[in-house]
């Protein structure tokens, strides 16, 4: 049985299609995912991400602590800010990627993907033990809602007397958002500007509702995940569990300067990826779009004079491209005369730099 | 609960079929349970006009943003019409599966066998939903 959020009475409400993801009872979709996927590019989405994990770290070496566990500087980290950053095993292979909020000078909450956070939690606290600091999984206790589109800001003004205007991307902030408390992160995954809001999960619910009574007027959808993941996808960014495991290093994902070695201290993995650091990678993650219909998907090789040359890790068609595009793990060297296996027809696809989509600042 | 016309007939595989009482050539599309299934259709491959195709085949496809389906013929024949407009603007099979999402005419070289009526696809379709 999957698990529910606690916004899954809403999701049924809105005839929402679910679906199994890591676990948990997910919306797909509302209605039309095209139509959410354009409502974040051109409006505003709104998305229930309850099933990402919620780890706190605290104590006085906080900091310390995940800079050994973790590849980032995050003791660095000005309070109020957030990192984008990965955890990897001691090979160097990655373990999950995750976004660390720095909450305050001895507190700091690590995002981690709903298919980890159970392992994340327990690494984290393995990692700290050496430090004066305590690791708390709080991912039961909090929903995330997060509202994302070029119409976010003006949305969330309206339920929030908090500096909007002065949060800067990657920052976040405690708050009140219809009365309620919450932490008021401007992050996302979708290639826009918006907002993440952590909340306490009886919370959840009513903020739901204020949320889509606010955002009706400015053309704001429920979202789901398929639109999360072609958002996404447009915005090159990558999904763990498509271009992220376990048995790659984030310099073969092409995420190297997430690696901090200019950082005091070890930490886990440095000594598996500091001779990688200057050495190319047999094969890079890349975009690829193609040139007819047909959907390149996760799993299919891609192939250069009939000879497989890499393999796609995630496709879909764009709506904003209106082409289908994909992510790929291709071998160095090979950019051109490419194509993709799809079901035994040899697509042709052209290499393209990533991202294939970026929103005007 | 999806849209399931009393006067069409099934198959398990999702699709309609329309025509069986008046002569040799039937229609044939996808059914609403299946393209509400698919979400936004984005691509559509039909048989070739003039092909011979026979129950069971595979013959096209249907891909939406999520994920890929096979077309199979639900009957033997002929294939003497394909519905052009369905490739090139493929929400029709999710705005109009029974109408303007028609996909394609089959010549019946043999009389249909297994094909399910409107009581038996809604049957199968409650299961599964």
């Amino acid at each position: 049985m999957s698990r529910p959020t606690p916004l899954r009475d809403i999701h049924q409400d809105l005839g929402a299609t679910l679906t199994d993801f890591a676990g948990w009872l997910m919306p797909l979709r509302y209605g039309s995912e095209s139509a959410e996927h354009n409502a974040v590019r051109t409006a505003a989405g709104l998305f229930d991400l309850s099933h990402m994990g919620e780890i706190f770290v605290t104590g006085p070496q906080a900091g310390e602590a995940l800079d050994y566990a973790l590849v980032g500087h995050l003791s660095a980290l000005a309070p109020g800010r957030a990192r984008y950053t990965m955890i990897v095993n001691e090979r160097g292979g990655v373990l999950d990627d995750l976004i660390v909020y720095r909450l305050g000078d001895e507190e700091f909450m690590v995002v981690a993907n709903a298919s980890n956070y159970p392992m994340v939690a327990v690494e984290l606290a393995e990692r700290a033990k050496p430090y004066d600091a305590v690791v708390e999984d709080r991912s039961e206790q909090w929903a995330l809602i997060a509202v994302q589109g070029p119409r976010a800001q003006e949305i969330l003004a309206t339920l929030t007397d908090a500096d909007l205007e002065g949060l800067k991307y990657y920052a976040g902030l405690p708050g009140v958002v219809d009365g309620r408390e919450a932490l008021i992160a401007r992050t996302g995954y979708t290639g826009e500007d918006g907002f993440e809001l952590f909340v306490a999960n009886a919370d959840a619910t009513p903020l739901w509702h204020a949320i889509t009574a606010a955002g009706a007027p400015y053309g704001l959808l429920p979202a789901g995940l398929s639109s999360r993941d072609t958002l996404r996808l447009e915005a090159g960014m990558p999904l763990y569990g498509n271009e992220l495991n376990a048995e790659l290093t984030p310099f073969d994902a092409g995420l190297g300067r997430v690696v901090k070695f200019d950082k005091p201290g070890d930490f886990v993995g440095r000594a598996a990826l500091e001779p990688l650091k200057d050495i190319p990678p047999g094969r890079r993650l890349v975009g690829l779009v193609a040139r007819g219909r047909r959907v390149p998907r996760h799993g299919y090789p891609v192939t250069h004079d009939g000879a497989v040359v890499g393999e796609v890790t995630s496709g879909a068609p764009s709506q904003t491209l209106g082409k289908p595009i994909a992510l790929a793990y291709v071998d160095t060297g090979v950019s051109e005369d490419l194509a993709v296996d799809i079901r035994g027809s040899h697509e042709a696809v052209d290499l393209v730099a990533l991202p294939f989509y970026r929103r005007n600042k | 609960m999806s849209n399931i016309p009393d006067d069409l007939s099934y198959t398990k595989e999702h699709e309609w079929v329309a025509g069986l009482d008046d002569g040799r050539t039937v229609t044939v599309g996808i059914t609403a349970f299946a393209a509400e299934a698919l979400g936004d259709v984005v691509y559509v491959q039909l048989p070739e006009m003039g092909a011979t195709v026979a129950t069971g085949d595979s013959i096209g496809e249907v891909e939406s943003t999520k994920s890929v389906s096979e077309i199979y013929a639900p009957v033997s024949g002929e294939v003497v019409e394909v519905n052009q407009s369905v490739v090139d603007t493929p929400d029709l099979v999710n705005n109009d599966p029974y109408g303007e999402g028609w996909m394609f005419r089959v010549r019946l070289d043999s009389d249909p066998e297994d094909l399910l009526s409107a009581e038996e696809y809604t049957a199968l379709t409650s299961g599964d939903s």
